[in-house]
């Protein structure tokens, strides 16, 4: 800490990370260079050139795509710009915040931090038991300073003076004849400063937490259907690099109903998905309506979100020979706003041929007079149209290659049944020529749920809250330092009382505190007779 | 309700209205301060001798505390229909006024008036820069009104939450504190520019000759300080405060989408702010060009983000 005493006073933030001290350089000695890095490295300079590339370097992920949030639209960039997309690739700037050289210049940060932080602490728990310093030899040299005379006598002008000033650390010190007092507040703009700085590298600790042991997974469910924590049974996980399976929470649920309200002009509203489940496969099951804002809490630091939904249409499709082949909901993949809906649709039990459906569905349908072609006109399922086209053939599924369930992609061995589009209305049925028949049974709803664990998400909850405290204290606690000097030797024998102060941030407003703090002295060393008691004031 | 929102409207235009007569009243006030300055450089620059105060004819007119201060009248009583305006509004959509970037913009304005108006009542700034202060709040409002005008309505469920209403309220606090912060640091930058030239005996051309009508360089750089210590600390929470209800909302707390990214490297941007201003080398010009840039990132992260980039904030 550069002393208060000297040099022209500072309108510093008092933010600096930068240690005032450092140790004597040791010249010619082998540790010199290392130690002239450190200093570099922990330098204001170099601290506050990391941070401007941490800004720098974030801008790229704030426009182009990221392949961790959207991978598809990272791959229509680089359809769009095919020559420069692997080049921005190769600088990983579709990962930047996976990327080398943004964990090369946030790790740099945190190790200059920390070697700010330590020397910090260790000079303010110095300055913490160090009485504030002597009166400094000519007060009246500081921008702020007052002087006057007393008829009391220096060492009860200087004790009047430190019961005037109740919650500034104070040291009263007498030297032949003269009384001095030294007082000094506003420790805790240091000590949040290093709050602030500590809880930043307890933030990074969580984060990191949540990243090696953390898991993220989603699945669909349709209405009816069930989920139990395992992961076989997701459709798409990101597990943290340490998270190991038996890391999954034990619980289980099925989703009952799924609803949705919409506004007339189809603006979604809310979402409820009701759910029975337990915490694990003993445990009785009870029901949660969960909602979007509302996870469930699902017992181990599991937590389960809605995510998404869609319409999952009940079809029974039913082979040449008369048999059912397929009796359940399908999820179909909403394609806009109001939920039209690619639906796709897979027989292999179908004999004597496998059997297959691509088809649309639309929630309210309409459908233009001239063209045949279907829209959706509102999210809601209204008027619930599912227009099917029939395959037949082989679906390829046998191979053991594994093949998208909401695609009919890479399944060339199928012939299409020679028919138009068939829209077909909740219990209708479309007998396909050549055998076999579709029914659309009616309308179930699906959505998406993601599971998340975070052990690192309470402390960097903790961490922030930290941050915000220790910047409060460092941004408006002044730290300031306040000196009386009684002298004898003033006109008919009188005291002379000299008043100085010092505060390193906001220059003004400390001359205001300054001057009603002296008005105050002079009110309790300056009246006209010296009185046995003091006056005491209240405050 | 529908009434309401008319109202609110209506009210709006008022606003506009009664800024702009404020802007004109500041601007008024600052040319009659040219107008007195002028004579007396050029008179004092052609060697002439030290004028007296009561010498006819040379100062054109008195000082005009009157326009000056109906000015500062006009601005107050602009900032309450500007309240107003959103609370009709606050009511007529049954929850805070802050839904959609309509409603966020007039209520960012807001702030950064109502911030204005302390610092001036508070003595931090000298009222001379509301010409300054209210012609970009002006812009904005007309803006917000026309482009980004929306009409009242309910929200998503995303955005139907407790902490959803707290971190957009914080934000429109840091918002509204870091782009006046942000034009107080243009003028700061333009006076010392001012200063260093005409220091160095040239001559100045508009822009910067604005830059002797405005505070002393010092008094601005301590206006856009103390702007800014106020709404970082804000700025932090309206972050974290967002972080909860993502976590809530998301199943994640961070996850790095354009606006959290645009958010991050604002609240970057005014750290180094304030690191570069404790700096040997960063003080003064440096680091109001730091702050500059952050109300730049400020700005990308909340309109050309919502507009242009496609992310989970892009509901507005």
């Amino acid at each position: 800490m550069t002393s208060l005493q000297e040099g022209p006073v500072q309108d510093a933030a008092g933010l600096s990370t930068q240690p005032a001290e450092v140790g004597a350089p040791v010249r010619g000695s082998f540790v010199a260079p290392y130690r002239r890095a450190w200093r570099q490295l922990t330098s204001m300079r170099t601290a506050l050139l990391l941070l401007f590339l941490l800004a720098l370097g974030s801008v790229p992920g704030g426009f182009l795509p990221q392949r961790a949030l959207a991978p598809q639209r990272v791959k229509e960039y680089y359809s769009a710009h095919p020559s420069l997309a692997p080049v921005l690739d190769r600088l990983s700037l579709f990962d930047v915040f996976a990327s080398p050289w943004f964990a090369a210049v946030y790790l740099l940060l945190f190790v200059s931090l920390i070697g700010c932080i330590v020397p910090r602490t260790r000079l303010h728990a110095k300055a913490l038991r160090t009485p504030p310093p002597k009166v400094p030899h000519t007060l009246s040299r500081l921008r702020a300073s007052d002087r006057w005379e007393t008829d009391l006598s220096p060492q009860d002008a200087v004790a009047a003076a430190r019961a005037a000033l109740p919650r500034w650390r104070r040291v009263v010190r007498e030297v032949s004849g003269s009384a001095e007092l030294s007082a000094e507040k506003g420790y805790l703009r240091e000590t949040g400063n290093l709050l602030f700085h500590v809880s930043l590298v307890v933030l990074l600790v969580g984060i990191a937490l949540g990243g090696l042991y953390g898991f993220k997974g989603t699945v669909l469910v349709t209405e009816g259907s069930g989920f139990a924590d395992a992961i076989i049974n997701y459709d798409d996980i990101t597990p943290g690099r340490r998270f190991t399976q038996d890391g999954l929470a034990p619980f289980h649920f099925t989703l009952d109903d799924f609803h949705a309200t919409y506004t007339a002009a189809g603006a979604a509203r809310t979402f409820e998905a009701d759910l029975t489940w337990a915490p694990g496969p003993d445990a009785p099951t009870r029901p949660y309506r969960l909602r979007v804002n509302h996870p469930l809490e699902a017992g181990g630091g599991a937590k389960v979100y809605l995510v998404g939904h869609g319409y999952a249409p009940h079809v029974v499709v039913k082979d040449p020979k008369g048999n059912v082949a397929l009796d359940q909901s399908v999820p179909c993949l909403p394609q806009n706003p109001k939920f039209l809906s690619n639906c796709t649709i897979k027989v292999p039990d179908a004999e004597p041929d496998q059997m297959a459906f691509e088809g649309v569905f639309t929630p309210t349908t309409v459908q233009d007079p001239k063209t045949g072609q279907v829209t959706s006109v509102h999210p809601a399922a209204a008027l619930p149209v599912l227009t099917v086209v029939g395959y037949r053939g082989d679906l390829g599924v046998d191979a053991g290659i594994p093949r998208s369930v909401f695609s009919l992609e890479g399944t060339d061995r199928l012939t299409k049944v020679d028919a138009p589009p068939q829209g077909l209305r909740p219990g209708e049925t479309w007998k396909m020529p050549g055998g076999g028949s579709i029914t659309y049974a009616g309308t179930d709803e699906w959505a998406t749920f993601q599971v998340t664990q975070d052990p690192g998400k309470v402390l960097a909850l903790y961490a922030s809250a930290g941050m915000v405290l220790g910047l409060l204290l460092s941004l408006f606690v002044r730290r300031r330092r306040v000196w009386v000097r009684a002298v004898p030797g003033g006109a008919d024998g009188r005291t002379v009382v000299e008043a100085g102060g010092l505060s390193r941030t906001d220059a003004e407003s400390f001359a205001n505190e300054f001057g009603a703090l002296t008005e105050r002295l002079r009110d309790r060393t300056g009246g006209p007779a010296p009185s046995p008691t003091l006056p005491e004031k209240d405050g | 309700m529908q009434a309401l929102a008319s109202v609110s409207d209506k009210l709006l235009f008022a606003t506009i209205v009664v800024y702009a007569l404020a802007m004109l009243c500041f601007a008024g006030e600052q040319a009659a301060r040219r107008a007195r300055a002028v004579p007396a450089r050029v008179l004092v620059g052609a060697g002439a001798p030290l004028l007296s105060k009561d010498q006819p004819g040379v100062r054109p007119a008195a000082p005009r505390g009157g326009i000056g201060r109906l000015a500062v009248v006009l601005t107050a009583g602009g900032a309450v229909v500007h309240l107003v305006t959103l609370v009709l509004r606050g009511i007529a959509a049954g929850r805070p006024p802050w839904g959609n970037m309509y409603e966020f913009s007039v209520s960012v304005a807001f702030v950064a008036v109502a911030a204005f108006l302390y610092l001036v009542a508070d003595g931090r700034v000298d009222r001379s820069l509301g010409a300054f202060v209210m012609v970009p709040v002006v812009l904005y409002l007309g803006l917000a009104g026309t482009v980004l005008y929306t009409p009242v309505g309910p929200l998503v469920p995303a955005l139907d939450s407790y902490w959803l209403k707290i971190h957009v309220a914080a934000a429109v606090m840091a918002s509204g504190a870091f782009l006046l912060s942000g034009v107080v640091a243009l003028l700061y930058l333009t006076r010392a520019r001012y200063d260093e030239q005409t220091a160095a005996g040239r001559t100045v051309r508009f822009p910067l000759s604005l830059g002797g009508s405005l505070p002393a360089a010092s008094s601005l750089d301590r206006a856009s300080y103390s702007v800014i210590a106020f709404a970082f600390p804000v700025w932090t929470f309206a972050i974290i405060a967002g972080a909860i209800w993502a976590e809530a909302a998301w199943g994640r707390y961070w996850g790095w989408d354009p606006k959290e990214t645009w958010s991050f490297i604002t609240w970057v941007l005014y750290a180094g702010y304030l690191h570069a201003r404790a700096t040997a080398g960063w003080k003064g010009r440096k680091a109001a060009w730091v702050a500059v840039a952050a109300a730049c990132a400020l700005i990308i992260d909340y309109y050309v983000v919502n507009i242009f980039v496609v992310g989970l904030h892009s509901y507005a």
